[in-house]
């Protein structure tokens, strides 16, 4: 059909394009990129790289200082931290992109059809504002409490409070693209709503959600540390960086590198995303470079 | 002015409606007996029973609800399953800790975050500016207890110059009371001045570009006058309005920070009820810091008229 031959949303992002821009923006992207990478590989390959079992438990071996067995000492139950600390990015990672994933998906849903049924909008606008009324950290420990700290709920209680936030920018990038010609002509001719819907102006939203993907995955990584940490997180004895640092919490005068190694890990991992994201942000949207962001 | 002022309020009515509707639900909707959730895996089925009637448990979803908001528009946030006192005296007698971190952050971080906001904006692209930026991202970036345990490393640990952790009331002495909420004032701080000069910075350098900026350099205004009476009088809009949704950043803040620093506040309350599943608690834990989220930012809507003359409502 006629339609389907109208000019493509103008910003086409190839991966390789982006790439291509963020690499070039600053040399402190690579850096972040490449700790990122080594991050996640660590993770994935963690049974390979790490030197004892993270759950390991050895009485005798208690809060033992870094030596050329335990690298990082042991903690209060002489399990070896620099294992820990490497299987724990696992759980962080996966909360992140997972996060990032479910909110995206969600979001794009609620914010491609508010923005396009007027009706609809008032309604589903006012459960986005309430639920962004609610302190994020507030909300998840509340569900955590009630239904029991497993992976699969900790991700659900991450992922509730970043869902409006997602809504709220789908919406908008759709209430402005729906004005477009190409909209109208797509209508005008008849096309099926999920195709006006899939192919005309979910496009546009694909940019701002990349960045705001990048923000969210931060946002959770920190999220899940600040449950464990709370001790409402995902159950002790899995090592998660929040937990390693919970368990640390009550020795940290006598050995506070079981907080700082964990809190160290966790900054680099999301300081990283975010540079990523204000990157993404900067390639992406030119008239953003020079202030640097407002958000 | 007054019509618009109406509206406002009353647009914040549902917005608190859901709020409520969602932590009525939270516990209903959970998968499984909401008082045995409540109660724990020994529960008697006399504990049991005791949950059900003091939450109303037994009776329909709908009658729930509405008894439960009667209270609550009555000021009668529920009592307390653990302790059995009412949680607005629990509230009361926690509140000082928390007030006095929250209020002394907010000073803080505006008193420091404007002036490097508007430096960076006015450095643009120096050493300066990127410092602001770099320290930026930073403070978005290094989780709220890293600060926390970092700072009492050095200042409590290392330089011995302040305790480690606790809280004295002021009633105990001015002295004491400082030595106490500086080190958690730092910490929660960090966040919100990172969030205030990233935005001051970007507000700046978009009204720097005015006309009217480079009219008042050119009258010969010292730069001092043009930064802050021409320029960041037309910036401030958009800093008071992350100053407002920065909030949310700060009320999480406090829940952490209170942990780190053993400060017996409402934030750690909330934490020792999330722990106990002490719903009543959580429920009004959430209904409390939602409502001073939604009010904080309707006063700052409303402050608008008075930053800006050229919005009029």
């Amino acid at each position: 059909m006629a339609v389907d031959a109208l000019p493509e949303p103008s910003i086409r992002i190839t991966p390789r394009r982006l790439g291509r821009d963020v690499l070039r923006t600053s040399p402190i992207i690579a850096v972040a990129v490449l700790c990122l990478a080594a991050i996640v590989l660590l993770a994935i390959f963690a049974p390979l790289v790490a030197p004892h079992d993270p759950q390991l438990l050895a009485p005798a071996l208690r809060l033992k200082p870094a030596n050329a067995e335990f690298p990082l000492g042991t903690d209060a139950y002489g399990r070896d931290v620099l294992s820990r600390i490497l299987y724990g990015g696992r759980i962080s990672l996966l909360i992140g992109l997972g996060a990032a994933l479910f909110s995206i998906v969600i979001g794009l849903l609620i914010g491609l059809v508010s923005g396009f049924f007027k009706w609809l909008d008032a309604v589903m606008m006012r459960i986005m504002d309430g639920l962004m009324a609610i302190p994020s950290i507030l909300l998840a420990i509340a569900v955590v409490s009630l239904s029991g700290a497993s992976l699969t709920t900790v991700l659900i209680a991450i992922t509730i409070p970043e869902i409006p936030r997602v809504a709220r920018l789908v919406r908008s990038v759709v209430l402005s693209a729906r004005e477009e010609p190409y909209v109208e002509a797509a209508i005008s001719v008849g096309s099926s709503l999920p195709k006006i819907m899939w192919r005309h102006l979910m496009p546009n939203t694909v940019a701002p959600l990349i960045v705001q993907g990048t923000y969210v995955c931060a946002s959770a990584i920190l999220t899940e540390a600040i449950l464990s940490f709370l001790g409402a997180g995902i159950s002790p004895e899995i090592p998660t960086w929040g937990n390693i640092m919970a368990e640390g919490r009550a020795f940290f005068q006598i050995k506070p590198s079981l907080i700082f190694w964990p809190g160290l890990m966790l900054s680099i991992a999301i300081l990283s995303v975010n540079l990523i994201g204000d990157a993404a942000r900067d390639a992406l949207d030119p008239r953003m470079k020079r202030r640097g962001g407002n958000a | 002015m007054l019509g618009y002022l109406i509206r406002r309020v009353l647009a914040a009515i549902p917005v608190m409606g859901v709020v409520a509707l969602f932590v009525f639900l939270l516990l209903r909707l959970t998968p499984g007996d909401p008082a045995a959730i409540l109660a724990g895996d020994n529960a008697t089925p006399e504990q049991l029973e005791r949950i059900r009637t003091s939450l109303g448990l037994n009776e329909p979803l709908y009658t729930q609800f509405f008894t439960w908001i009667g209270r609550l528009l009555h000021g009668d946030l529920g009592v307390s399953l653990i302790s059995n006192v009412p949680v607005t005296t629990m509230l009361g007698s926690r509140l000082e800790p928390t007030l006095s971190i929250a209020l002394t952050t907010i000073v803080l971080a505006v008193l420091v975050a404007v002036p490097l906001g508007v430096v960076a904006a006015w450095k643009h692209g120096t050493w300066i500016d990127r410092f602001v930026m770099a320290l930026s991202v930073i403070g978005f970036s290094v989780p709220v207890f890293v600060i926390g345990y970092l700072l009492i490393q050095i200042f409590a640990i290392e330089l011995r110059w302040l305790p480690v952790q606790g809280f004295r009331s002021l009633s105990r002495g001015f002295g004491p009371f400082v030595e106490r909420i500086t080190l958690p004032t730092l910490t929660l701080s960090f966040i919100y001045i990172a969030l205030i000069a990233r935005m001051t910075r970007a507000a700046m350098l978009d009204v720097l570009d005015e006309d009217y900026v480079r009219t008042a350099r050119a009258k010969g205004i010292p730069e001092r006058g043009v930064l802050l009476r021409h320029a960041l009088r037309n910036a401030a809009v958009p800093v008071i309005t992350v100053i407002g949704t920065g909030f949310a950043l700060l009320i999480s803040g406090v829940v952490v920070t209170e942990t780190v620093f053993n400060l017996p506040g409402i934030g750690r309350l909330t934490v020792d009820a999330v722990l106990a599943r002490d719903y009543p608690v959580i429920q009004a834990m959430i209904l409390l810091a939602s409502g001073i989220y939604v009010a904080v930012n309707l006063l700052i809507d409303l402050s608008y008229t008075l930053l800006d003359p050229r919005i009029r409502y």
